[in-house]
């Protein structure tokens, strides 16, 4: 951003890239597909690199309000000074805070999830999916995650992207607004389970593979890295695979 | 006369002491802190006509949310008949709107005679869901004793309701040929043939007082009882926050503090004061007063609970609880601030009053930290109450005043907070932050 700021150019969108975005290894690959699509569809997008912080969701739900608003005010004057307007994010809780609580302290943007974009960018024709892709006819299922599910209401935009997979999507007992928690959120990502039978992740993994779908597809890297978990302590890491959205349609769109 | 007499000092006295019970409910629930109300008052009335008027949210399953209707409906609508039964309790007369209504008269009391019949229905096939079926979310372990015995006297209660209803009616309709034409009582109205006259005014007399004292019972019953909901559910869903549900409350004087470190302009002038700062809940006197609405008017259904994805892997953490600890250290606070006991002030020297009082107690003597550590936030409670209880607030505002008042929490996120304070990034890493562009 910093780049395209000092040449006076100004993105459609800015990605906002996330901490699992940035450093995890397996997040780091959801952020390269979406870079990928972005590319492909020639949308101009900038980041803002190592202006980015955390937007301290973990924080505030731990209950630390002060770790929250440095994180919050730092990363609104950065985004207020670029006048960014737009924000597309590959995960829910960046979404669900840089969306609905940075208003309050001042930062008012347009915020849409990836799965919102790349449903955007299908219906307008500017994704054209690959004639009979590597996922036709293929079993997949969908975790909905929490912050992009119930806590925000979206449930169709990442279906609608599915669908455009021509594979066949199989529901799990409990999805949308019933979805059941991958067991990350709430800072629960960086600590252990409290005491308890079974993790949380264990009991989703579960009812995923309950469908016999071979993929699983995710919306969030903390679900992304739950789910696989999950399925791997199941030992099926090696029938059923997990996929962020942006990376099944890369896989399948016309480049 | 006696009778008249008699009938007019029981009902005077059980409102008098049910009254007195809801306004120490009132008291109780502004101990919480003030709270403003925001938003389209339509879309309040909106969420009282759907969820708690029609019941919106129970429908997402559909034989108990039948059933709890029939229940409901029953309910409200045989409170019509409560008038009738006031004034023929004062003024000695009989069936006082019978001959002013004629026909329609005997239509609202068929009506309700139906409703009565299905709400019977309901309420066995809910006492063997309960009792019979043990469907696991009626016997998690804070529903043992009270809890458990409240919602089956309830349905007790119906019962004995429903009987003296048919009771009443059945032995009048004998009594007076017919006349009144009531859906059901005219088939049960047989079973009195041959019984003398005399014996069919007692039994009549008999339903009726049973029936209004078990109404008047009810009424007493209630401000202690988990049935203050069908009261409460009203009220509760009319103040329900109408913010999106991923907004967490803000902290200004956190946030003014945070922006005056870094210089940005500070427009509100409320001053912090920063001898007595306290963050976050650990009381219900730092609770917000809707949270303490939200206990009073919760139906311990227990719906939060069975989604929740702790309480379902077998953690303590079970979202109804939160809610019930609540409404119990409310009525803990109210006891004691009704019994005048001076060692409960906290400055010993002024009065006892709700903003002088101290009693050593908190509501982490209710609630474990690992309760409150469980919480993935998912908002699967908050989707599934019925009522618009939101138990994931009160969670949150625990783990702030953990963490910024008493600087504890969880071990392991400790590193997190450190790395976010040093770095700006969940883990601490060697990386840039846009390392990964390398290989794009
Ligand atoms: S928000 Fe917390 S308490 Fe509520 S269902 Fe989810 S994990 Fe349980
Ligand atoms: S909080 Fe709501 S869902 Fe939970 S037990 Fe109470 S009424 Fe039922």
């Amino acid at each position: 951003m910093a780049e395209m700021a000092a040449e006076g150019r100004e993105p459609e969108i800015l990605f906002w890239v996330g901490c699992a975005g940035s450093f995890d290894a397996r997040a780091q690959k959801v952020t390269k597909a979406i870079c990928q699509v972005l590319d492909a569809v020639g949308m101009s997008f900038a980041i803002l690199g190592t202006e980015e912080m955390c937007t301290g969701d973990p924080a505030r739900r731990a209950g630390n309000e002060f770790v929250f608003q440095t994180l919050a005010l730092q990363n609104i004057q950065i985004l207020n000074g670029y006048e960014v307007k737009k924000i597309v994010t590959a995960c829910p809780h960046c979404f669900n805070t840089l969306k609905n609580e940075y208003p309050a302290l001042g930062g008012n943007y347009e915020v849409v999830h990836h799965s919102q974009l790349l449903q955007e960018l299908i219906n307008a024709g500017r994704i054209k999916m690959s004639e009979g892709g590597t996922f036709k006819g293929k079993k997949i299922t969908y975790h909905d995650s929490c912050y992009l599910g119930r806590v925000n209401g979206v449930y169709e935009a990442p279906r609608a992207v599915l669908e455009s997979l021509d594979s066949q999507l199989v529901e799990m007992k409990r999805c949308r607004s019933n979805g059941l928690c991958c067991g990350a959120g709430g800072a629960q990502m960086f600590k252990e389970d409290e005491p308890g039978d079974k993790r949380i992740n264990l009991e989703r993994a579960e009812e995923a593979l309950k469908t016999g779908a071979s993929i699983v597809a995710a919306n969030c890297p903390f679900c992304l890295t739950m789910m696989q978990d999950g399925i791997k302590a199941k030992d099926k890491q090696d029938e059923v695979m997990v996929y962020d959205l942006a990376e099944l349609i890369v896989n399948n769109m016309v480049r | 006369m006696i009778s008249s007499i008699i009938f007019t000092l029981i009902a005077v006295g059980s409102f008098v002491f049910a009254g007195r019970e809801f306004l120490k409910i009132r008291r109780n629930i502004l101990l919480g802190k003030e709270l403003a109300i925001e938003g389209d008052t339509r879309q309040r009335w909106g969420n009282v006509f759907l969820i708690a008027l029609g019941q919106q949210k129970m429908f997402k399953r559909w034989i108990p949310a039948v059933l709890h209707l029939f229940i409901y409906v029953a309910f409200v609508i045989t409170q019509v008949e409560l008038i009738e039964i006031l004034v023929d309790g004062i003024f000695g007369t009989h069936r006082f709107f019978y001959a002013p209504l004629g026909g329609f008269y005997s239509f609202i009391i068929s009506f309700i005679e139906v409703l009565s019949v299905l709400a019977l229905v309901a309420t066995i096939a809910f006492l063997v869901r309960r009792n019979i079926m043990r469907l696991s979310r009626f016997h998690k372990p804070e529903m043992k004793g009270w809890p458990s015995k409240d919602a089956n006297l309830i349905l007790v209660l119906e019962i004995f309701l429903i009987f003296f209803i048919f009771l009443m009616n059945s032995s009048d309709m004998h009594l007076h040929d017919n006349k009144y034409g009531f859906a059901v009582s005219q088939f049960l109205s047989p079973i009195w043939e041959g019984t003398g006259e005399s014996t069919l005014h007692l039994l009549e007399r008999v339903g009726w007082w049973g029936h209004i004292l078990v109404v008047f019972a009810f009424l007493n019953y209630l401000p202690f009882s988990k049935h203050l909901h069908i009261i409460f559910a009203f009220p509760n869903t009319y103040f329900a926050s109408l913010k999106s549900r991923g907004e967490m409350e803000n902290m200004p004087e956190i946030m003014n503090e945070v922006k005056s470190m870094f210089g940005i302009p500070v427009e509100s002038t409320d001053a912090v004061n920063a001898e007595n700062l306290e963050f976050g809940a650990n009381d219900v006197p730092s609770l917000s007063w809707k949270n303490v609405l939200d206990a009073y008017s919760c139906t311990e259904c227990g719906r939060c609970t069975a989604v929740c994805p702790a309480n379902l892997t077998g953690k303590k953490l079970s979202p109804r609880k939160i809610v019930m600890d609540i409404r119990d250290r409310a009525d803990e606070i109210g006891k004691k601030l009704d019994s005048g006991n001076a060692d409960f002030a906290k400055d010993k020297n002024q009065p006892l009053s709700a903003s002088n009082f101290d009693d050593g107690r908190s509501l982490f003597d209710y609630i474990a930290a690992e309760e409150i550590h469980a919480c993935t936030t998912c908002n699967a409670c908050v989707e599934a109450c019925p009522v618009l209880i939101n138990p994931l607030e009160p969670i949150l505002k625990l783990r702030r005043y953990e963490i910024l008042s008493l600087s504890q929490g969880p071990q392991e996120w400790l590193p997190m907070f450190n790395s976010l304070e040093n770095s700006g990034a969940v883990w601490s890493m060697s990386q840039d932050r846009d390392a990964w562009k390398a290989d794009l």
